[in-house]
């Protein structure tokens, strides 16, 4: 099953505008063979709009355009647009045509008109350049000089119709101040409101300024026959015209999701998340100042450079090159990188405006720079000045087209003494993949950083809380000591570990002894046995020397005898004894 | 200003739609009672050639072009209110 915002309803056929965002929100763009208004106060936008609309289509779609400006002159707006970075005067010549329609400021007028002329002199260029696309811009100063609400009337139906009948997409610009859409202004009514029922398609643009900070906003207020986005969708004037938030249900179709994994330059850390960060993955480091948020960053940043990733680093804290001298004294060394191209050090604090012109300005570099890897240190600096109400749905933004153009992004988070663990402003904890949090356990007069992973989607991850620790050589992460539910870090994790280290030294020692005494017993034992065989064998030996001595003393005893008897001759020999 | 100047005018029209007729017709009222036998009239229609409309940048018609004397003067309009024609051609505005 599909999305449901996708397949708007397309019945009639459109002419994109290459606004990026405005097609998404509109399904295509502005109403082809049509006509759309687009409303807004002084300097909302209204002119680089049309213009971008017929640059786009001239440049992009096969589609030559006129630009019929009836407030400034067309070398105005030529440098104006040369300001956008549109190179006009290379289309000018057959795909661009500028027509000064601004009323001479010595002109006389004597009685009613039309622009019957106009609508003439345009037939022939059109014809001419083969034009598709037209706008007019501020026709609110030729109304004006009309002389009453018919003959204002009669001039609008009288272009309508002209637009019509040559099937031209057209765009017409006229001022209002808001109020006017609304209820109040008579002339505002007469002079736009039946404008807004006669075309297809209108588009308000406004600008307000919320606590110093100029925010814009653009709304579809209507689109006959066609679907839209009603709500209304920040916009910014960026470096290269309009660009328009809320294009989100089309950004989330082609996301590419991989399970390659990016290592967070810190070994034990990718350990821990079983392999590193996902690529394409939003990482959010939270955490009090100074448990080295900045650091864990800059670990991720020069690994990424190892790898000869292209990588921005966008800091609100500080300079670019004093993050640089600062990370330079945990071992990790950026400039390097920096001065071979591969990192963008991006101070933030140059970046002027609302938090949508950061979003803007951060895709611009992103773009020109091809980035692989993102930092934005910290986040939470979004929410500030006058930005509490977009900036979340900046961040989300953020987070949507990181993923859709597979940037793996890493934010951190500042996070106040007061506000708990469980909540990071902004939050962005509820939409980021991996969420590390770094904490300080102070104990026994020491301050020690904690990490832990809070969340880690798709990941098998500890559960226990590491010490943090930084020194010259690097980022490392050791393991809690903990002993009776209580986690030991610092000097009291060393102590613990050290007398353990004691402990086992001392039954090692002890061990040996008793190995070495066993030893001697079984080798007293075994010399014993040798000299008891030793004696048995010598028994033996007697027992035998007996034996014998006792036959021989018998045989010498009869012998005797015999001999004796013999001498004595008393008895004679018995035969048979002996 | 000399009396037998000649002015040479160039309308624009559209055609013969209502505003550009009238005009036509208020233009040869206007010359026959105060530049009699002194003016020459030129009148383009848009629709046929609209490339001198926009060579000549003709945005709304009916439009007059005082071509001489000079100034170049242009009038916009149907040309039913007197007053600002006779300010644009530098003719005196005391009217009978």
């Amino acid at each position: 099953m599909k999305s449901i915002r996708f397949p708007l309803v397309t019945a009639i056929t459109k002419a994109a505008t290459g606004i990026s965002g405005f097609d998404e929100i509109t399904g295509g763009g502005l109403p082809r063979g049509r006509t759309a208004l687009l409303l807004g106060g002084p300097g909302s936008g209204k002119t680089i709009f049309a213009l971008q609309f017929l640059v786009n289509g001239a440049e992009h779609y096969r589609e030559p355009g006129i630009f019929v400006s009836f407030e400034e002159s067309a070398d105005r707006i030529l440098a104006n647009a040369e300001g956008l970075g549109w190179n006009l005067a290379k289309l000018r010549r057959k795909k661009l045509y500028f027509m000064d329609a601004q009323p001479m400021p010595d002109l006389i007028q004597s009685g009613d008109f039309d622009l019957n002329g106009m609508c003439a002199a345009l037939d022939a260029k059109v014809t001419e350049i083969g034009a598709r696309r037209i706008a007019f811009d501020a026709i609110d100063v030729v109304l004006d000089r009309l002389p009453d609400a018919a003959a204002k009337r009669r001039e609008v139906y009288r272009l309508h119709e002209w637009l019509l009948r040559r099937e031209l997409t057209g765009v017409i610009t006229s001022k209002s101040d808001g109020t006017e859409l609304g209820t109040s202004s008579l002339t505002g009514q007469e002079r736009v409101g039946f404008m807004q029922f006669m075309v297809d398609c209108a588009v308000v643009l406004n600008q307000s300024v919320v606590q110093g900070v100029s925010q814009r906003n653009l709304r579809v207020m209507k689109y006959r026959g066609s679907g839209f986005d009603e709500n209304e969708s920040p916009f910014v004037i960026g470096r290269h015209g309009l660009e328009v938030a809320g294009a989100r249900a089309s950004g989330r179709v082609d996301i590419h999701v991989t399970s390659e994994r990016v290592s967070s330059g810190v070994e034990r850390l990718d350990t821990m998340l079983g392999g590193g960060y996902y690529r394409g993955a939003c990482v959010l480091i939270s955490g009090f100042p100074g448990t080295a948020k900045t650091t864990l960053s800059g670990a991720f940043v020069e690994a990424a450079c190892r790898r000869a990733e292209r990588t921005m680093f966008v800091s609100f804290a500080s300079d670019g090159t004093e993050v640089i001298r600062n990370l330079t004294s945990v071992g990790i060394r950026l400039d390097r990188y920096v001065r071979g191209g591969c990192l963008h050090m991006v101070s933030a604090r140059t970046i002027f405006g609302s938090a949508e012109v950061f979003l803007a300005r951060i895709k611009t570099l992103a773009k020109e720079h091809k980035i692989r890897c993102l930092v934005i240190d910290p986040v939470s600096t979004l929410s500030k000045s006058g930005n509490e109400v977009t900036a979340q749905s900046v961040v989300e933004r953020l987070i949507d087209w990181s993923k859709a153009d597979g940037i793996t992004l890493v934010c951190t988070s500042l996070l106040g003494e007061v506000s708990a663990e469980s909540t990071s402003p902004l939050q962005i904890s509820k939409i980021a993949d991996t969420w590390i949090h770094l904490n300080y356990l102070v104990q026994a007069g020491e301050r020690n950083r904690g990490l832990s992973v809070v969340k880690s989607r798709g990941t098998a991850h500890s559960n226990q809380v590491r010490e943090l620790i930084l020194s010259d050589a690097g980022v490392t992460l050791t393991d809690a000591y903990t002993a009776g539910g209580e986690v030991l870090m610092g000097t009291l994790r060393w102590e613990k570990e050290s007398a353990d280290r004691v402990t086992t030294e001392v039954n090692e020692v002890a061990g040996n002894l008793k190995r070495i005494l066993l030893d001697a017993e079984a080798a007293e034992l075994e010399v014993r046995a040798k000299s008891l065989q030793v004696e048995i064998e010598a028994k033996e030996v007697e027992k035998k020397l007996l034996a014998r001595a006792t036959a021989s003393h018998k045989g010498e005893m009869s012998k005797g005898r015999t001999r004796l008897e013999e001498l004595r001759g008393a008895d004679a020999p018995v035969p048979g004894r002996k | 200003m000399s009396r037998s100047a000649l002015f040479k005018f160039r309308l624009y029209v559209a055609g013969d739609t209502p505003n550009s007729a009238l005009a036509i017709a208020n233009l040869r009222a206007f010359c026959r009672a105060q530049l009699t036998d002194r003016h020459s009239i030129d009148i383009v229609n848009v629709f046929q050639e609209p490339t001198r409309a926009l060579a000549d940048n003709i945005l709304m018609t009916p439009t007059l072009i005082k071509l001489a004397p000079p100034p170049v003067r242009r009038i916009v309009g149907t040309l039913s209110q007197v007053q600002p024609i006779f300010h644009a051609l530098g003719l005196g505005t005391d009217l009978p």
